[in-house]
This record gives C-alpha cells, structure tokens and sequence, in this order.
C-alpha cells in the first residue's frame, strides 16, 4: 500500500471515531442544549491548542454481546492543550458513546491522561458527562473508578484539579469530583447524587426530580458540592478561564503576578460602605472590592453558607485568597456549613501559596440544638486547624465585631497570623457588650432599684472599656490599629515583606484534621 | 454565580443577647425543630418496607419484645421494645413503605 493509501485510510479511522455514538446521538445530545464533548474542550481551551490521544482506544467488554460493539474512543476524550496560554490535560466524557458510560479502557484513558498531568505538573480538567458504570464490564469499572479516586487523592495539593459536571454524574461517579479541587455546574445540565430518584422512589415511595435531588442550583445552595453555578455552558468555561487565572499552576509555583490596579474607589467606598453600629448589616463583597485591585473579587461557593465569604483577588498584581464574614447573612455567624467551607479554601490556598486575607466581623457561632447536634465543634474546629496548620503569609483585618471563640478561629494572631490590623470600629471580647453586663454584673442588675436602668449603664461601661481594639492592641495580638482606608496600603506592604516566609513545622507524616 | 433561592428580606438574629439585622437562608429557614426522645416511641431507623407487625395495640409487651420486621437495604430488621409497657398504637401496616424516622409503635 502507498503512503497516500495508508493516509486516507489513517483519515477515514479517524473521520469514523470522530463521529462519537453517530449523528442521531449527537442530534439528541445538542436537543437537551449541550455541546459534544470535543466541542466543550475546544470551546474551553485556547483556539487550536486541543491535541487528542488515545482517540483509537476500544473497550475490554467481553460478556454480553460487547464484543461485537464499537464504541469509539471508548466514550470519553483525552488530551493535551492549553488554557490562558499555559499547558493543561483534559479529558471529557462522550455521552453519545454508550451513555458515557465508564468501562475498563474508558478509565484507562483518564487515568493516563492524569498521570500525565501529575507528571508534567499541569493543571487536570475533567468534563463530566456520564450515566455511570458500564454494568457489562462489571468489576473492572468499578475498578476503573478506584483507579481515578487514587490518582485524585495523590494529586489533591500538587496539581490543580478542575471538574466540570455537564450531564448526569452519578452513583460512584460523584467521588472523583468531591475529591477534586473546584466543581463547575451548569442550570438545568447538570445532575449529581449517590442513588437517583428511581432508587429512592422503589426505596421510599417518595418522587422527587432529579434537578431537585441533585441539579446545579440544589449542589450550588444546599449541599455546598459545588463551586461555581453558571446559566450556560459557554458561561461554565469562561468562569473555569478567570480561576484559571488566579490560581499557580502547580504547588511550586505561585500564580502569576497581573499588571497592578488601583480599586474602583468612586464605587467602592469604605466610609460609606461600612456601617460603624456593630448590628447594622453591610455586604463585605463590597468592602472587599474597596481594597483589591480594579475591585475584582473572584468569588468561591457564593450561594453556599453564604455566611461567609471566600475567594479570589489581587493586590499589587498578586493572587490572594480572601476569608471574610459576610454581616449580611446569618449576622456572619461561623456555623456547619460556613466552617467546613472556610476551612477547605485556607487548605487550598495554603497547598498552592496562595496568601490568605482574612476579613473579621462576627458575632461567634451559630447558637441552636441543630447546630449542636449537627456537630458544630467538629465542624468548627477544622478553621481553627485549616488557620493554625498554614504557613502562607497569613494577613488578618478585625473590621467591627471579634467575639469569643470566633475571634480565635478568624485567624487571630494566636493561630499565628503573620499581621493583625485592626479598625477603631474594632471590638475585640469575649462576647458583645449586652451578654457580657448580664454576666459580670448579674448581681447588681438584679438586686438594683431599677434593674433596666442598672443593665443599660453596666452595659454602657463595659461597651466603653472593652468594645475597641486597644485592649487586644495592649497586649500585642493586635499589631496596628490603622484607618479603614489604609488597609489596601497595609496590606500590600505585609504581603511584599512575606514574599520569602519560611515557617518550619514539626515532622510528620500528616495531621488528623477534624474531617 | 446569580439566582440562589436565599431571602434578601432583612430580619433579626439574636445572639448573646444582642439583637443583629442580617438575612437568613434557606437552609436555616428549613431547619427542624428539635423533639426530646419519647422512652416508648419506636421511630424507623433506616427507611423501608414493613414486613410484617407481630404486635398488636393493647399488647403488653418487655423490653426486647419483636414488634415488628422492617425490610431495608434487603436485610430483615427486627424492630423491638426499647421498655416494658403496653401498646398504645401502631402506625404502619404490612406493606408500608416507612421513611426514616417514622413513628412506628407508640409503647406506654
């Protein structure tokens, strides 16, 4: 055979594969307003740069009637390109192929493809779009999976891992993502539980739809499974593309410094923004945007525990992680949720040297029997943990209220912040000035002529002595009390002198986090 | 990132005595209240189907009597008295389909 024979048929193999399940699965897949699986990793990369492997790859079902299928590329897509200009490895399942169904050499893909990444130190982007395990393969897809979860876990904390949930992920399914990074989920597309609603409907005999079991909105607000919730797919990647962008491509590096901006102080004001009465709400995001450059914020799980807030941003150029209580809801309790949240972005930003600020203002923790009862001291102890366990240059700002347990756990100086501002609006106690005068002067309010009149002046005193930052500033766990609008200043120069921070921490094989 | 379902309404929340306007969520809006344990109260521990009731109402019964068996995760679960007493009511029938924490048998 000639070389140009040899070629064309190179080229119908490949035409043949690239058809995926063929037009009339493609025809559907497009009806329920998704992208192919190519055309999502060509739309979410830089033009050009998607370059496939594995793309003649055949299944390793034997039993019932498999044999005779072709199933091409074995349903999923792997690759190599790159995003903002910078190397990635991806791969996308193909839910035109057989459901997207995971088998023995589907799972071989991607876990080639992620030891790939691992070893060129590349971030890992995962496109999932799956009815699940090939229940014709039997053990070997479940084996498939196992394979997948290892390599996640010995990849969490090296590379970054990025999944995209574009269709159903279910049963086995949902652990690679739960173990990856970032979750991306698209309204109405994607669909993520353990057992779906057939299960529980022949279980429970109670019906419920998939989008309200496990859809976008339901793992975006409820479950906190998810990171960013977007309208469209096309809105899903533009939002993995600005991650992408604040975040180091690997934990040796550190993310890559932006041209410095000043914020938009015309619309982000922090004397009118800020609200000095300690139970007067405000939103932080907007403080937050008062101090960083171009005031942009890059926010993480926004409808979750919306309590608190974390994210992304820049100062002088340079990433930073922001940790903030948000007054606006819940009063900035730290509670269940807000806890477990906070905790795993200080680990993710302390894996990839990322600096973290944090911003403090609340009233200590949820009280409630289902706060308790749902294990808020485990829960709570892991901010402590996650705080006390990081050695990236760690930045605190005390705004208004730091009460009690939650003064400690906000990064205090004693979790060994490497800088703890403060605003006069600052108060730093135990507890806020009205339950601290019942306590201390239970007495005398009690046994006064006029118990009312004796609570408000009692409370009135201790307002005066401890509500401010000077008694913490007294004793140096306060390292500057300084002017609301020198905050972006403060922290710029904290984080320019913290560029080389080494902290030595004791030797061992891994902490016990209260996980 | 727009469109959570959570309530913008400003409302009040009360901590340590000190009264905060914030907005709540969802999720705390769902919250349950909470119920102290009745000592003769048999709530389902799993969800499933009830295979069949050996007990009946008026029954005196000791702790560790079978009062019924309830199917789960296809294991047959019995379900006994957690005290002596007697049987004030029994909620489910052969064949139901119970959620978890379904008050099964009411025992006095």
């Amino acid at each position: 055979m000639s070389l140009t024979k040899k070629t064309s048929d190179l080229k119908k193999r490949m035409r043949d594969a690239l058809m995926g399940g063929g037009q009339v699965a493609i025809d559907k897949q497009k009806a329920t307003g998704k992208m192919t699986a190519r055309e999502r990793i060509i739309a979410l990369l830089d033009p050009k740069s998607f370059h496939e492997y594995d793309l003649f790859v055949e299944h390793a079902g034997k039993d019932f009637d498999m044999s005779d299928k072709y199933l091409p590329g074995d349903g999923v897509i792997t690759g190599t390109g790159t995003l903002n200009g910078y190397p990635v490895c991806i791969y996308a399942q193909d839910f035109t192929v057989a459901g997207g169904s995971l088998g023995w050499m589907h799972a071989k893909k991607i876990t080639k493809i992620m030891d790939h990444a691992m070893k060129l130190k590349v971030p890992i982007i995962g496109i999932n779009d799956s009815g699940g395990a090939r229940i014709q393969e039997g053990v070997n897809s479940l084996a498939g999976y196992g394979e997948i979860f290892y390599r996640n876990t010995q990849a969490s904390g090296v590379i970054p891992q990025i999944s995209v949930i574009l269709g159903p992920c279910a049963g086995g399914a949902v652990y690679s993502p739960a173990l990856t990074d970032f979750v991306f989920v698209v309204d109405k597309i994607s669909k993520m539980f353990i057992t779906g609603p057939e299960v529980i409907k022949t279980v429970l005999g109670e019906e419920i739809s998939m989008e309200e079991l496990g859809g976008a909105r339901v793992q975006s607000e409820i479950t906190g499974n998810a990171h960013f919730f977007a309208e469209s797919e096309t809105e899903c990647f533009e939002q993995i593309k600005t991650l992408c962008s604040f975040i180091p491509w690997n934990n040796i590096k550190r993310a890559e410094a932006f041209p410095k901006k000043p914020p938009r102080t015309r619309s982000y004001n922090i004397d009118t923004i800020f609200p000095t009465n300690p139970r007067q709400p405000y939103d932080v995001k907007d403080v937050i945007r008062a101090i960083t450059d171009d005031s942009e914020f890059f926010e993480i799980q926004s409808m979750f525990a919306a309590n608190i807030v974390i994210g992304f941003a820049r100062l002088n150029g340079n990433t930073v992680g922001f940790v903030a209580n948000q007054p606006l809801v819940l009063a900035g309790v730290l509670d269940v949720d807000s806890s477990d949240k906070a905790a795993r972005f200080i680990r993710y930003c302390d894996a990839f040297n990322i600096p973290l600020v944090t911003l403090v203002d609340l009233p200590g923790y949820l009280p409630g029997i289902d706060q308790e009862h749902a294990g808020v001291i485990r829960h709570g102890a892991k901010v402590l943990y996650a705080y006390s366990e990081a050695t990236v240059p760690k930045m605190t700002v005390i705004t208004r209220k730091a009460y009690g347990g939650g003064y400690i756990a906000m990064c205090s100086s004693h979790l060994r912040a490497d800088f703890v501002f403060a605003w006069p609006t600052a108060e730093i106690a135990v507890m806020g000035p009205e339950g601290a005068a019942n306590i201390i002067f239970r007495n005398e309010i009690k046994n006064a002529e006029n118990p009312d009149e004796m609570r408000k002046q009692k409370i009135k005193e201790y307002k005066d002595k401890f509500a401010n930052p000077y008694v913490a500033a007294a004793y140096g766990y306060v390292d500057a009390v300084i002017e609301p609008s020198e905050t972006r200043n403060m922290l710029i120069h904290a984080l320019s002198i913290s560029s080389e921070k080494v902290q030595d921490t004791p030797k061992k094989k891994h902490g016990i986090p209260p996980f | 990132m727009s469109g959570s379902h959570e309530s913008h309404e400003i409302r009040t929340i009360v901590i340590d005595n000190v009264k905060y306007k914030t907005r709540l969520t969802r999720k705390f809006l769902d919250r349950k209240p909470y119920s102290p344990d009745v000592p003769g109260h048999v709530y389902s521990f799993i969800p499933g189907t009830i295979l069949g009731v050996s007990a009946k109402e008026g029954d005196k019964v000791k702790k560790g009597t079978i009062l019924l068996e309830l199917e789960a995760m296809k294991m047959a679960n019995n379900i006994i008295a957690p005290i002596d007493g007697t049987i004030k009511k029994i909620n489910v029938k052969k064949g139901d389909l119970v959620p978890k924490n379904c008050l099964l048998v009411e025992i006095e």
